[in-house]
């Protein structure tokens, strides 16, 4: 017999935990969605985010405050990556994904290798007054250690679609995964759009950082166990879209919550690639892209 | 004729002053040259967190060496890094053997890890220490394997039977498994359903999980539905945190008594640290805690050494549960070897077997499959801890042993909501 206080606060942790996963998948649905450039460094990106952030709390700062302060640094990283990333292959017209990959797995390798060393292999976590209670409404019990980081996806999200679809530099980013040429001929600069939104999604990772460790402690490779559902979530939303892979993230986050509650845990990783395929089975363009 | 005569001779002459000088030289040399100890260790990938055994290993080295090495010769210790992986655990191994020409293996840290290996030592003969693997004979079953952990005979289904002594002491008859899909969390938790149903209690919720789950609020309320007045848990270091925070944040019956068991992680300083008194009420298993009944001198001589080099090499500043049996299984190489006057695999298990050993953790007395004939895994109560500071840990009191009954410093404190809050 399914009883509703389970069922709703299934429901209600899985929309909380899809909008976490909604933040950690935003930077690659700008580099992988748009930029067409298959950053799967991007879950490691968010590890190193999450580290900034706990080495700001260790001076008593609040995880969203040091999140707020990195998003200039983690800025500054991601143009920096994209340059290097440009002048590698770019330039030399070579940047086919098997070689992108390569490049952005070994510096995942190079980045977790430097957390370690700097911060040893034990997990880090934040300690904030409000880890540890929970909301109470009525048959729903909220733990706000879900909660506030859950509430930080939206924000982001929201954000970051007001600025590509209403700005003239997010239309630009949005232009440059369809046409560089044509932008070339407007009398932009192709890479230096690709360089600002790859620091964009550089530094949404460390606001997916401080929400990652809100929510439980990180270690230098938690990123490894993130990558196929931030993949799935930007494939499945359709390439590029931004609110879809908020829509999509919710739907994997309750899926796989309902699963835990009514079936078995176990399953639940694979619940995100359930969801892919059958999703890319009916619309293989992405539930929320559009057809090319 | 003549000539082949002189061809004979000439050719033995050189053979006599060829071998003379290798047989007599290789003697020598064989004195001279340090014994080879191999292991492979993780310093990187997700099990580096065990990498401070190491210093327990060369502490045991470099105690050896003062003391003047065995059987006359000095102890280098061949190290590599696994990366926590069990594919590089073969081939780093079959270096060691073959390449390193080592005399004593460690195994590699935890079951997962040493299960690859044992196929090798098995075939080749070789004579290991095991480091914290699980039940990491059962199959293999080679007679020249031996447990440096404190798990005991018939490991896989009583490493964790303390737990269920006190749940059965408590009355319970109402029981909750959880365990983590990993190869330690998965044993210990089918173990603890056999013992479970053995002393006759009612498995009311048995289910596992995936890795690096983040939230159990649902497991939680799912359990609270089952009722029961016990909860085993075999869980990592991510997700024990996270279970513990989930009780917290959606509450657990009153009805429970006892809560724990196998949960990997508040074994060490950073969990400690980081939960503080979220931990309180907690009964866990454990390998070493500074209760009186456990400290002595040579432990104690252990840890003085030990804190200021995990503290430089910021590593666990503690250090209880891992290093200081990486420096047993030092101990128990140099008792094979020095009472066997030998490294050949053989004459050093015959002793093993044959003998106990005094070790920094006690006296330890091998079964025909190298586990400790007596299980000596510690179940132990969290209690009075405040704030966050991991050095009221060091003291006794906080960490109070409640099984073996050897080793007990205290009785359970129940139920565990009135155990949590105090």
């Amino acid at each position: 017999m399914i009883s509703i206080d389970i069922l709703l606060n299934a429901v209600v942790t899985g929309i909380l935990l899809g909008s976490v996963y909604a933040s950690l998948a935003l930077g690659l649905a700008i580099t992988f969605g748009i930029l067409h450039i298959p950053n799967i460094a991007h879950p490691t990106l968010v590890v190193a985010g999450a580290f900034f952030v706990y080495t700001l709390s260790q001076w008593g700062l609040d995880p969203i405050l040091a999140a707020l302060i990195g998003l200039v640094p983690f800025y500054i990283l991601g143009v920096a990556l994209y340059i290097f990333y440009s002048r590698v292959f770019e330039r030399r017209g070579g940047a086919n994904v098997l070689q992108s990959l390569t490049l952005f797995f070994g510096l995942s390798l190079v980045i977790e290798i430097l957390l370690a060393l700097g911060f040893g292999s034990e997990l880090k976590s934040v300690s904030v007054s409000y880890i540890g209670s929970s909301l109470k409404l009525g048959l729903l019990t909220i733990p706000y250690r879900l909660l506030i980081p859950a509430l930080l996806g939206p924000v982001m999200i929201g954000a970051v679609w007001l600025y590509l679809s209403r700005t003239n530099s997010g239309t630009a980013i949005r232009a440059v995964a369809h046409e560089e040429r044509a932008l070339s001929i407007a009398g932009l600069n192709p890479a230096s759009v690709k360089r600002h939104a790859f620091g964009i999604a550089t530094a949404t990772a460390v606001v997916a950082g401080a929400a990652l460790i809100m929510v439980g402690p990180v270690e230098p490779f938690a990123g490894r166990f993130q990558i196929g559902r931030v993949f799935a979530i930007v494939v499945l939303a359709g390439m590029g879209s931004i609110p879809g892979s908020l829509a999509i993230a919710i739907i994997i986050g309750i899926a796989e919550a309902l699963v835990s509650s009514y079936l078995n845990p176990s399953w639940s990783p694979g619940v995100a690639f359930a969801i892919l395929l059958l999703g890319l089975a009916l619309r293989p363009q992405g539930l929320f892209g559009a057809a090319r | 004729m003549k000539t082949r005569r002189e061809f004979h001779k000439l050719a033995a002459a050189t053979a006599v002053a060829l071998a003379v000088p290798a047989i007599v030289g290789s003697k020598v040399f064989a004195q001279d040259k340090p014994i080879r100890v191999g292991a492979s260790v993780s310093l990187t990938g997700p099990l580096a967190s065990t990498k401070n055994g190491l210093i327990g290993y060369e502490l045991w080295r470099d105690d050896v060496n003062a003391a003047g090495g065995l059987l006359g010769r000095k102890v280098e210790l061949v190290t590599y890094d696994d990366q926590s992986s069990a594919a590089n655990v073969p081939a780093i191994y079959s270096k060691l053997v073959d390449v390193d020409a080592c005399d004593v293996l460690f195994s590699p840290y935890g079951a997962n890890l040493s299960a690859p290996v044992m196929p090798f030592i098995k075939q080749r003969d070789l004579f290991m220490i095991g480091m914290f693997g699980l039940a990491g004979n059962d199959v293999a079953k080679h007679d020249k394997f031996f447990h440096s952990g404190p798990w005991g005979p018939n490991s896989g289904r009583d490493w964790a039977r303390g737990f269920f002594d006190l749940a059965k002491a408590q009355g319970v008859k109402k029981i909750a498994i959880i365990n983590a899909d990993l190869e330690f969390s998965k044993n210990a938790a089918k173990g603890g359903a056999e013992v479970a149903k053995e002393y006759g209690m009612e498995i009311v919720f048995n289910q596992s999980y995936p890795p690096n789950t983040t939230d159990f609020s649902s497991m939680i309320r799912n359990i609270n539905a089952g009722d029961p007045e016990a909860i085993f848990i075999a869980s990592y270091p991510a997700d024990s945190t996270a279970i513990i925070r989930g009780v917290k944040e959606i509450g657990i019956s009153d009805k429970v008594k006892i809560f724990g068991g196998a949960m990997v992680g508040p074994q060490y300083g950073a969990l400690l640290s980081s939960l503080g008194p979220e931990l309180n009420g907690l009964v866990n298993s454990h390998t070493f805690v500074p209760e009186p009944t456990m400290q002595t001198p040579a432990i104690k001589g252990f840890f003085d050494r030990y804190t200021p080099i995990a503290v430089k090499q910021g590593v666990d500043p503690l250090g209880y549960y891992i290093p200081p049996f990486y420096y047993v299984a030092g101990q128990l190489a140099a008792a094979a070897i020095t009472g066997s006057k030998s490294v050949d695999p053989a004459k050093m298990a015959a002793f093993l077997h044959a003998n106990s050993v005094d070790t920094i953790a006690g006296k330890i007395a091998f079964n025909e499959i190298g586990d400790w004939k007596e299980r000596r895994v510690l179940m132990v109560q969290l209690r009075g801890i405040k704030g966050n500071d991991l050095e009221q840990f060091r003291n006794p009191g906080h960490q109070v042993i409640l099984d073996p009954p050897s080793l007990k410093t205290g009785d359970l404190a129940g139920p565990y909501n009135k155990a949590r809050a105090s």
